[in-house]
């Protein structure tokens, strides 16, 4: 096995064209544990910890644009007002030993269905930037799962960013499991009011083959908001909203939960964030 | 391949490391510091926790490579010195309440504790859950984990 040290970006993207098969590795928390199991034999470890601009954050236009290795840890520390939905996912992530060192971008190159940034990336609308020797492109988080634990991108390219509205709207993440720290999601969900312009975003994990989206329950929340007066949310909508979320899933009977248990876990958790964010914005409870 | 780096204070070199291999299996096997623990190598017990670059992390999941240049201090790292009265206060503090049974998870949480107190000098009951959320005891004497924390916080 090689050992692909890059020591800036242009010698990452190099090393990945000139290595298709290398298995690049940030944090490591994913791919050490498939190595210290002996799950994976990469012919070769391409390591993206000293590539500095993977580590930077700022305003790219009226967009937050995140470099793929930014750790969870200082996601938290550092952004949590500007992506707070994301933020609130990172602190659910395994340890603090973990977040110290995982990274945003591994997640999304994990593309695991149960991934922790993925709902709220959905819901926050974001893009996520792909970069080989060929060029760039920016894909929209909704287009960037294909599969479990599979993704658009391609064999020669590497993650660079991922990209949000700079000026977001109210966001909130919840996840159900067993214990506080340290677990899988068995369901999440996560929820992005834009009260400038009456949008909802809508995040799912740990429910379908990938990360998904609830579009006909964020459409009908979209329409139904009293966003005018802020008035109380009327219960018939916060049911049909967490109806319609669960409906959204395509969940699985596994060891963690049952389907039904799934469908109906996120039902809850979209009514429970809904009354989270509306109180956010002001609104009435 | 060859790895070096700083460990507790001193420039340590290993070669012959293959790249998969993790951080604590150079430090465990190849210089000599058993102080982090191997039990689960699946970054879900803390017991292989140290310092990286000021940062607790699992060592059981950096990869060797990743370690190359970078500064590591491990629970021996500590001590100013041998004996007891040179230990610092976290490892005193382990001590003083019986917080080890076994002593497996003890190296891990010595440098999750130490961690925490130079973040937080007085954290509360919470505070001190949340930033031990990563370390396992199997003996489970968590509460006189939580004891010796609140006895190292006003040593
Ligand atoms: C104990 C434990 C608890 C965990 N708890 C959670 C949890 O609560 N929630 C959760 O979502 N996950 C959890 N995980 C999984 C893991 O921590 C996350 O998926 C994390 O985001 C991975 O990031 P990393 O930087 O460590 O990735 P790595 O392990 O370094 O990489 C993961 C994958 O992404 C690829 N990759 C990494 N960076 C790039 C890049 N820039 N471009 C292209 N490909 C890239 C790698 O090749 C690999 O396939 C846990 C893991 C452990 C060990
Ligand atoms: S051995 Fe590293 S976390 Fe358990
Ligand atoms: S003392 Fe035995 S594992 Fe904690």
């Amino acid at each position: 096995m090689e050992f692909l040290r890059p020591s800036d970006w242009d010698e990452a993207l190099a090393a990945k064209a000139a290595h298709p098969d290398a298995m690049p590795i940030a944090g490591g928390t994913d791919v050490m544990v498939d190595l210290n199991f002996d799950r994976s034999r990469p012919t070769a470890l391409l390591d993206l910890t000293r590539v500095t601009a993977l580590t930077d954050w700022g305003t790219d236009g009226d967009l937050l644009r995140v470099g793929a290795g930014v750790t969870y840890r200082r996601l938290i520390d550092e952004l949590a007002g500007r992506v707070p939905g994301l933020a609130l996912a990172s602190r659910t992530v395994g340890s603090p030993q973990i977040r110290n060192r995982a990274t945003v971008g591994g997640n999304l190159g994990s593309a695991s269905p149960a991934g922790d940034a993925h709902p709220a990336l959905l819901a926050a609308g974001a893009l996520v930037e792909l970069a080989s020797t060929r060029g760039t492109r920016r894909v929209p988080v909704t287009e960037f799962f294909v599969g479990p634990k599979r993704s658009v991108k391609t064999p020669d390219e590497l993650i660079a960013a991922f990209l949000v509205p700079a000026r977001p709207g109210v966001e909130q993440f919840a996840k159900v499991g067993t214990r506080n720290a340290m677990v899988i999601a068995v369901c999440s969900f996560a929820l992005a009011l834009d009260p400038q312009t009456r949008a909802v975003g809508t995040g799912i994990g740990s429910a379908g083959p990938t990360p998904l989206r609830a579009t006909e329950a964020a459409e009908f929340l979209a329409a139904e908001l009293p966003w005018e007066t802020r008035g109380a949310v009327p219960a018939a909508v916060r049911a049909r909203f967490g109806e319609l979320v669960g409906a959204a899933a395509r969940p699985i009977d596994d060891v963690r939960g049952s389907a039904d248990y799934r469908r109906h876990a996120l039902a809850v958790l979209a009514r429970r964030t809904l009354a989270w964010a509306w109180t956010d914005l002001g609104g009435a409870a | 391949m060859r790895v070096t780096c700083v460990v507790n204070g001193e420039t340590r070199q290993a070669d012959d490391v293959w790249p998969g291999e993790s951080l604590l299996y150079v430090l465990r096997e190849r210089l000599g510091l058993p102080g982090a623990k191997n039990a689960c190598e699946q970054g879900e017990c803390g017991s292989c926790t140290v310092y990286l670059d000021g940062l607790p992390v699992c060592a059981c999941l950096v990869a060797a490579g990743q370690a190359d240049g970078r500064t590591i201090t491990t629970v021996e790292g500590l001590a100013p010195g041998t004996g007891e009265e040179q230990l610092d206060r976290v490892q005193r503090a382990f001590l003083a309440t019986g917080a080890v049974q076994c002593g497996f998870c003890t190296p891990g949480l010595i440098v999750a504790v130490h961690d925490l107190l130079a973040r937080d000098p007085a954290p509360t009951d919470p505070d001190i859950r949340e930033a031990l959320a990563g370390n396992l005891c199997r003996c489970t004497g968590y509460e006189k984990i939580m004891e010796a924390v609140r006895l190292a916080a006003t040593s």
